[in-house]
C-alpha cells in the first residue's frame, strides 16, 4: 500500500529530485552509518576484546570453556540491562533491581523447598509478586510525582530488609539450599536452568573440535556440554527489547515518555501506562536473573544481587543511553553488558589483581560516556 | 454568513477566588485566521486551554458547528478536530521527525504475528507533508533537535493538519523566533488557512497578527474588548487596546511606536 503511495505521489507532488536545498550539507553515508547510539559501545567492545586477546590469549580465555565463562557473566548483566535500558529511555530509574533479585530468589526457595510447593508454582509465584512490586514502584512514582530515584531507593532497602527477615523468620538462615533437588525434572525450572544444543556439543567433542575431559567421572564428555538457558534468555530479551523499542508503536511511546512526558501527553500517548509497564518489565528481568541463578547455584541467599542495579545502569550508559531519558539503544546496553562481563572475567584470566577491575571499569565508563555524548550531539543537534 | 466552526459564548473561568475569564466570546470561521491578542495575564492561555478541553468553563457555552458541546478532556477536543500547538511543548527534540510526526498515531504494518510501525509509509507521508509546508527535510530520520524553532512549529502544524484538524490553535508560535523563522511560520499559517482550516493565532505581537489575521479579538483582564475585521482597525489602536489604553501614550513617545 505504501508502495502505491510512493509511486503515485501526492497531488502537489513530493520534492523534485533536482531541487536540492543548498544550505544542507551532504552527509556521507559512512558518517551516517557510524553515528548511532551504539557506536560508543561497539568501539568499547572491540577495544576490550583486542586488549584481552593481547594480554590473556594463552590463559584459556578464548577456549570454549573460557568463552562460556565470560558469556555467562555477560548474559547475566545483559538480562538486567535490557530492563534497565527500556526503563531509562522511558525516563525513569530502578534502584531496587539488586534487592529484587535477592527477594525473588528467596521467594522461589521458600515456596519450593521450605513450603514444598512444586517448583513451577514457586517460580510463577515469584514472577507474580515481582510484577506486583514493579507495578507498585511505577504507581508510586506516577502518583506522587517524586523522582523514581527516591522511590526505588526506598524499595532497595525495603526489599532487602524483607528478604533477610523472611529468610531468617522461616528457616533461621539467610541461605536456603536444596533447590536443585526441588527443581529436578521440573518443566519450568528447565526453562531457566537447563542447557540447549547438548547433542551438538557432544558431537563437537567427539569430532575433537572442542576438548573433552580426560579423567574423572565425566571423562569423555565435552568440556562445554551445552548453551545455558541463561544465555538464551539474554539473547531473547535483547532481541525482544530491540524490536519493541525500534520497530513498534509502544517503542515510540517509550521514547516519547522519556523525551518529554508533557509533549507526549498532548499528542495522546498514555505516558503513565508506558512508565508503569516499564517498571514491571524491569522487575520481570530481575526475576529472570534470580530464577536462573537460584537454579544454577541450587540455593537462594538473601544477599544475592548486591549492587546489580548499578551494574545494570552502567551497562546501559556505556551502551549510549541518556540518563535523563528519551534516548538509548538495547543493542548498545547489551554490548555494555558484554564489555562488563569480558572485563570482569578477562582480568581474572589475565591474572591481574582483581581490585583493578573497578579501576578498569571506571575508565571504560568514562571513555564510553564521553564518546556517546559527542555522538548524541551530532545526531540531535544539541549544542 | 455560514455557521462558525467553533464559537465560544460568554466563557467564564474561575480558579477559586480568582476570576481568570469573565465573559469572553470568540468565534472561528472556516478558512480564517482569528488573532487573539492580549498582554501577559490577559487570560489568553486560560481561554485557549478552555477551547482545547484542558480546562472546563465555569460558565458559558461552546458551540461546535452550531451544536453545543462539552469537552471533558483534551482528548475529547482533539477527537472533535480542535488541535493545539503549544509553543515549547510541540516536539520532542531527541526523536526523529517521523517519530514525532506520528507520535500517538503510528501506522501499523503486520509482519506475521508482529505489529510493527510502517516506517516506509510513515517516512513518505512525513516528507510529503513537510514539503507541502515548504520545508525540505534532509531525511525523515533526522532528529527534531536539528531543526530550527520555526521548523519545529511547522512540523507540529503539519502534523495537526494531516490528522484532520478543523480548528488549529497556535499558542504564541512566533514569540521565540527570529525574523526569517517568523515569516516562515506566518507563511505556514496562510497555507493552512487556505485549506479551509480555522486558525486561532495567539500573540502579543501586533505586527505578526496584522500580517496574517482576518479578525482580531483583544483580551484584557479576562474580558473581550471587542472583535474587529481586517482593515477596520489600525495597528496602533490594537496596541492601545492591548495595553489597556493607559500607559501607552507615554510609551509611544519614548519608543517611537516600535513595540
Amino acid at each position: 500500500m505504501s508502495q502505491a503511495d510512493t509511486q503515485t505521489g501526492s497531488p502537489n507532488g513530493g520534492p523534485p529530485e533536482e531541487d536540492v536545498d543548498e544550505r544542507i550539507r551532504e552527509v556521507s553515508s559512512l558518517r551516517k552509518a557510524l553515528v548511532r547510539p551504539e557506536l560508543g559501545s561497539i568501539c568499547g567492545a572491540v577495544l576490550v576484546f583486542v586488549f584481552f586477546f593481547l594480554i590473556a590469549r594463552d590463559s584459556g580465555m578464548f577456549s570454549p570453556e573460557g568463552i562460556l565463562n565470560w558469556s555467562v557473566v555477560s548474559a547475566q548483566f545483559a538480562i538486567i540491562a535490557v530492563g534497565a535500558c527500556l526503563l531509562m529511555i522511558a525516563g525513569e530509574f530502578d534502584l531496587s533491581v539488586g534487592s529484587m533479585i535477592g527477594f525473588s530468589g528467596i521467594i522461589i526457595a521458600l515456596f519450593s523447598v521450605t513450603l514444598g510447593y512444586p517448583m513451577w508454582l514457586a517460580i510463577i509465584i515469584a514472577f507474580v509478586v515481582a510484577l506486583g512490586i514493579g507495578w507498585l514502584n511505577g504507581y508510586l512514582v506516577i502518583r506522587t510525582g517524586l523522582p523514581s530515584f527516591i522511590v526505588t531507593l526506598a524499595f532497595l532497602y525495603i526489599l532487602r530488609g524483607l528478604t533477610i527477615f523472611i529468610a531468617i523468620k522461616t528457616t533461621n538462615k539467610t541461605i536456603i539450599g536444596g533447590v536443585r533437588d526441588a527443581a529436578e525434572g521440573d518443566w519450568l525450572a528447565a526453562v531457566f536452568g537447563g542447557k540447549i544444543f547438548k547433542g551438538l556439543f557432544v558431537w563437537l567433542g567427539d569430532q575433537g573440535i572442542i576438548s573433552t575431559f580426560v579423567a574423572g567421572n565425566r571423562a569423555g564428555e565435552p568440556v562445554v556440554d551445552g548453551i545455558p538457558m541463561l544465555i538464551v534468555w539474554a539473547i531473547g530479551l535483547v532481541i525482544f527489547g530491540h524490536i519493541l523499542l525500534t520497530r513498534t508503536r509502544f517503542g515510540n511511546w517509550i521514547f516519547a515518555a522519556g523525551g518529554d512526558a508533557q509533549a507526549a501527553r498532548y499528542t495522546g500517548v498514555p505516558v503513565n501506562r508506558v512508565k508503569i509497564l516499564m517498571f514491571m518489565f524491569t522487575a520481570f528481568c530481575a526475576t529472570v536473573f534470580a530464577t536462573c541463578q537460584v537454579i544454577e547455584f541450587g540455593s537462594a541467599a538473601a544477599d544475592r544481587g548486591l549492587l546489580k542495579e548499578f551494574e545494570a545502569i552502567i551497562s546501559v550508559v556505556i551502551g549510549g543511553a541518556l540518563l535523563t531519558g528519551g534516548y538509548g539503544s538495547v543493542v548498545g546496553a547489551a554490548l555494555g553488558a558484554l564489555i562488563f562481563g569480558v572485563v570482569q572475567q578477562g582480568l581474572f584470566f589475565a591474572g591481574v589483581e582483581s581490585s583493578l577491575f573497578r579501576v578498569f571499569l571506571g575508565v571504560i565508563l568514562l571513555l564510553a560516556v564521553i564518546l556517546n555524548t559527542y555522538i548524541r550531539r551530532t545526531i540531535t543537534g544539541e549544542r | 454568513m455560514s455557521t462558525p466552526l467553533i464559537e465560544l459564548v460568554d466563557i467564564e473561568k474561575h480558579f477559586g477566588s480568582v476570576i481568570a475569564l469573565n465573559g469572553v466570546s470568540v468565534s472561528v470561521n472556516a478558512g480564517e485566521c482569528h488573532c487573539l491578542l492580549g498582554d501577559n495575564g490577559a487570560g489568553k492561555s486560560t481561554f485557549i486551554k478552555t477551547m482545547a478541553g484542558v480546562h472546563q468553563p465555569t460558565r458559558g457555552k461552546i458551540m461546535l458547528d452550531g451544536k453545543q458541546v462539552v469537552f471533558s478532556t483534551a482528548r475529547h477536543a482533539i477527537d472533535a478536530g480542535i488541535a493545539t500547538v503549544y509553543q515549547d511543548l510541540a516536539m520532542i527534540p531527541l526523536m526523529s521527525v517521523t517519530r514525532n510526526f506520528w507520535m500517538g498515531r503510528e501506522p501499523i504494518r503486520k509482519v506475521g504475528p508482529l505489529r510493527l510501525i510502517d516506517f516506509e509509509h510513515a517516512n513518505q507521508v512525513t516528507m510529503d507533508e513537510m514539503a507541502r509546508m515548504g520545508i525540505r527535510l534532509r531525511e525523515p530520520g533526522q532528529a527534531v533537535g536539528t531543526l530550527s524553532g520555526g521548523e519545529r512549529q511547522t512540523v507540529a502544524i503539519a502534523r495537526s493538519v494531516y490528522f484532520g484538524a478543523k480548528v488549529l490553535i497556535l499558542d504564541e508560535p512566533t514569540s521565540a523566533l527570529g525574523v526569517r523563522q517568523t515569516s516562515n511560520v506566518l507563511a505556514t499559517i496562510d497555507k493552512v488557512r487556505k485549506k479551509g482550516i480555522g486558525v486561532v493565532f495567539i500573540s502579543h505581537n501586533v505586527r505578526h497578527a496584522m500580517a496574517v489575521g482576518d479578525r482580531f479579538t483583544v483580551l484584557n483582564r479576562g474580558q473581550t474588548l471587542g472583535t474587529a475585521k481586517r482593515g477596520e482597525i489600525k495597528p496602533e489602536e490594537l496596541q492601545e487596546l492591548m495595553a489597556g489604553g493607559q500607559e501607552l501614550a507615554t510609551l509611544e513617545g519614548s519608543l517611537g511606536g516600535t513595540v
